[in-house]
């Protein structure tokens, strides 16, 4: 296709969103607070955005969805056994992300990133699940949780120094979750003390995703523990940064590539320049970031059951018992194709909160039901895959059971599926003016 | 603007080339190997039915424009004041109150896809579906009429009728008469070709003989279209469909069911004796009717899809509020943790529903076949419109027991959604074959 077309399909898809000022500016579109007896989930639409079938590409996302499959088959695929075995990310691999325009993907292109939209970024995060969960585990974290947050929150010292490190070869992590505080994430405990030009740090991290491979951290730690979690700041520390260390590696069911690390953080320095966002902001910068985060959860759970769908299928086709091919008895086409109907409707999800998330609305809600619903699917089509593949689906060497394995952790991280209910139940109350809140006045 | 086709290149040159058929690969090894290699397995076919099309400007498909919401916020008022009220007596009758019928014209609710110079109100797919939803909520047998009547008779005529035909019938339909789809027989439903109603051709007219059973609108109806086989040799391509008046002396209701649900909803079974029909009344070409009734039903299933989710949201619409004054050990029912993880469990499953109907409206609007989105998109939200009526009556306690209450209504009224316009099992075997079919698997 000629590049003028490209470049006004490029235009469309990411139109409405800038991030030139640091802040990201919203349309509110959400709901009403007017009485209203309906549970409804739509808003206004901007001028700027025509709802569409979320689920057709357009070209330039098709072209993304085709490279992004290559990539992830010549250079994810064939190292995915030993880096699950060994419990560890290939150092080669890390360097081809960031080789190929992976690893910034939202950000904008003059700091060296990609320049995509977030919708682009879900597609590029399902394509690399579809092969290695444990890699787009990885990609995600970095991409919408770290990038992202430097990318609502850093002012431009800030992205002029890191963004270009984060798109080229520094992996990125994202520190909230404590030994005491993991759901209840404000109740952190991590200190930030006050001196003259810098802050100092205090306190431990626990579950912390690419840590081993992670040149940069953001630190949530709280500044005025007399403030709740008003106090709460994010920090941006330096891995080589005196009195921080990482004593411990999990070693874990699933993921196992991806680095989950406890982090130690003994009279660590960070330099006021380094403080991200306002300080006390910090509380807000975790949940808009973990927001997004969720929805990027969603797309790593939708290419998991793809990809193992994309293994067991073919299998159907061509083992055969009682002279059939077990794809074709048909009690077995009626659990794949439930198997699809699941799939498909996460897939929906997912596509809908990215597209309404590129349109600029809030999508606090949309994020959690996508992400929970998601997980379930997807744990639900991993164990259905292996029962269906029979004595083959329980060996490591089909491959199969590794996406068993790595689905488990979707009901838990970036917000447990009980979180996901209980914001979800909190939306649906505001939006009848049933919470709490309202009716006190 | 570069900087997307530069990495896209990037990444390109450092993939394999591999061999694509469609939008999907193609197995590459032979069938005969029993453990196939791990390289290759990963290249295989891929699933994947999310649909690439240029041309599709995509967006947020639960996101609505200006008109969707205008429109929808005027139906829901009318279902309010004009449907609400007579739900119960309707119910308990079995009959659609003639009233309602005559406000659902004038509402311009019976023609919403018809083009306007034909009297309709000249929507989109889309809109017909928000049109289906929103009446649903008050009333699933009221919507089940407006369903039926436009988005599988008036969608049939709109593609099927000669220019002369659609100004006789699109009028008519547009303004004051219901209309009736006949293809399910009492020996022939999932497998609806197998149709034994005989059209004989006698020159000018033919005359059709048989019987039809399961016909939504019978009741009502001035319009029917009637499938039956001219050429019973070519088995299903001698099915043609016919345009019957219901005054046409040889058709007449032979018994109308008494169901469990959408009782107001008519369904009847119909006696075809010696009914003679016009050449001209012939819809689409003879020995074309199967090609008919599949893409009708198609569109069809996205209708129901719709009722099916509107009847959830009305069940939900009547529960959350009596959660929130209803109040046991001293708190709200709607402020226990574990209620609120049931219903906040319900609406995610709505919420998947929604997506997939409203996607597959609006693919459908943008012009790409939808026959797995179609199916999808029944066949789940039937599965999610049913576990969501069972919860609300459950949470009601004996509220929801009650008829009084309105609550038990919907669950008798969901049971249909697994049923009509192709079975859960109907619906789950087209998925199975597309999905076969787009990996190459199919036995073809």
């Amino acid at each position: 296709m000629s590049l003028v077309r490209l470049t006004l399909h490029l235009s469309r898809t990411t139109f409405g969103r800038h991030f030139d000022t640091g802040r990201f500016t919203k349309t509110s579109g959400s709901l009403l607070n007017r009485p209203c007896r309906f549970i409804t989930s739509q808003a206004d639409v901007a001028d700027s955005w025509q709802p569409g079938p979320c689920l057709a590409f357009s070209e330039d996302e098709r072209l993304l969805k085709d490279s992004v499959s290559k990539f992830a088959q010549s250079s994810i695929a064939p190292k995915v056994r030993t880096m699950d075995e060994k419990g560890e990310m290939d150092p080669t691999l890390i360097e081809e992300l960031f080789a190929n325009g992976l690893m910034g993907l939202q950000v904008p292109v003059e700091y060296g990133g990609s320049g995509l939209s977030f919708t682009q970024t879900c597609i590029a995060v399902e394509e690399i699940s579809k092969v290695d969960p444990s890699v787009a585990a990885l990609v995600d974290v970095h991409n919408t949780l770290v990038n992202t947050s430097l990318l609502k929150w850093a002012n431009n010292y800030q992205k002029e120094k890191y963004f270009p490190m984060l798109c080229k070869d520094t992996v990125g992590s994202f520190c909230l979750s404590e030994a005491s505080s993991g759901s209840d994430a404000f109740a952190l405990k991590c200190r930030a003390v006050e001196k003259a030009d810098h802050f100092v740090l205090d306190g431990s991290k626990m579950w912390i995703s690419n840590s081993q491979e992670a040149g940069l951290f953001v630190v949530f730690a709280n500044a005025a523990p007399e403030k709740g979690y008003k106090g709460i700041t994010a920090f941006i520390v330096h891995r080589d940064t005196p009195g921080f260390s990482i004593p411990k590696i999990e070693d874990k069911l699933g993921i196992r590539s991806s680095s989950t690390c406890e982090l130690l953080l003994e009279g660590v320095k960070v330099p006021k320049e380094d403080v991200l966002g306002p300080v006390g902001s910090g509380y807000k910068i975790a949940i808009e970031s973990l927001n997004e985060g969720r929805i990027g959860i969603s797309a790593q759970m939708t290419g998991l059951a793809q990809g193992a769908l994309n293994i067991i299928f073919p299998y159907l086709h061509e083992r055969k018992q009682f002279g059939q091919r077990i794809g074709d008895f048909q009690g077995v086409q009626f659990q794949y194709a439930e198997a699809m109907v699941k799939l498909e409707a996460a897939r929906a999800l997912l596509y809908n909160a990215c597209r309404r998330n590129d349109a600029g609305f809030d999508i606090k809600k949309e994020a959690a039901i996508a992400k929970y619903f998601s997980a379930q699917a997807a744990e639900w089509i991993a164990s259905k895959s292996i029962d269906w593949a029979g004595g083959m689906g329980f060996v490591k060497e089909f491959g199969l059971e590794k996406y068993y394995r790595d689905t488990k952790i979707g009901h838990i991280y970036e917000g447990t599926d009980n979180m996901q209910l209980q914001t979800i139940a909190k939306e649906m109350q505001k939006e009848y003016g049933f919470d709490l809140k309202s009716r006190h006045g | 603007m570069n900087q997307l086709l530069k990495t896209c290149r990037r990444l390109a040159n450092s993939g394999i080339i591999l061999d694509r058929y469609g939008n999907n690969f193609r197995l590459r090894t032979p069938f005969s190997s029993e453990k196939l290699l791990l390289p290759f397995r990963r290249t295989l076919a891929s699933v994947e039915s999310s649909t690439n099309v240029s041309n599709i400007q995509p967006g947020p498909c639960l996101l609505f424009s200006e008109d969707e919401n205008m429109l929808r916020d005027t139906v829901r008022k009318f279902s309010q004041s004009s449907i609400a009220p007579k739900v119960r007596e309707m119910d308990e009758k079995g009959e659609t109150d003639k009233e309602v019928i005559s406000q659902l014209f004038s509402n311009g609710l019976m023609g919403l896809e018809v083009p306007v110079e034909y009297g309709g109100s000249g929507l989109t797919f889309t809109q017909a579906c928000i049109v289906i939803e929103e009446i649903a909520r008050v009333d699933p047998a009221v919507a089940v009429l407006v369903d039926v009547h436009n988005t599988v008779v008036n969608t049939a005529v709109r593609k099927w009728a000669r220019p002369e035909q659609k100004k006789k019938w699109l009028t008519a339909l547009a303004t004051d008469t219901v209309g009736s789809f006949c293809l399910s027989e009492a020996s022939s439903g999932s497998d609806a070709f197998a149709l034994k109603t005989r059209a004989v051709d006698k020159g000018d007219h033919f005359v059709i003989n048989g019987g039809k059973l399961w016909i939504s609108n019978a009741m009502e109806a001035g319009l029917f279209i009637v499938f039956a086989n001219v050429n019973p040799e070519k088995g299903h391509k001698g099915i043609t469909a016919f345009v019957l008046d219901s005054k046409n002396p040889g058709l007449s209701i032979a018994k109308k069911e008494d169901k469990l649900g959408i009782r107001a909803s008519s369904t009847c079974e119909l006696v075809f004796q010696d009914a003679k029909v016009s050449k001209e009344d012939v819809l689409g070409e003879i020995g074309n009717g199967y090609k008919i009734a599949i893409e009708s039903l198609n569109e069809g299933r996205i209708g129901i899809g719709a009722q099916m989710i509107g009847l959830a949201q009305g069940a939900m619409d009547i529960i959350f509020p009596y959660l929130h004054e209803r109040k046991q050990f001293g708190s709200r029912i709607g402020d226990f943790q574990g209620v609120q993880f049931q219903y906040a469990q319900a609406r995610v499953e709505l919420e998947a529903a929604r997506a997939l109907v409203y996607n597959a409206a609006r693919m459908n609007d943008a012009g790409i076949s939808i026959r797995k989105e179609a199916a999808f998109a029944k066949y789940y939200s039937a599965q999610v419109a049913e576990r969501i009526a069972s919860k609300c009556i459950d949470l009601a306690g004996g509220m929801g027991f009650v008829k009084e209450f309105g609550l038990e209504k919907y669950y008798r009224d969901v049971k249909i959604g697994h049923i009509y316009e192709g079975t859960d099992n109907i619906q789950l075997q087209t998925i199975a074959k597309e999905m076969q079919r787009e990996s190459g698997f199919d036995k073809k």
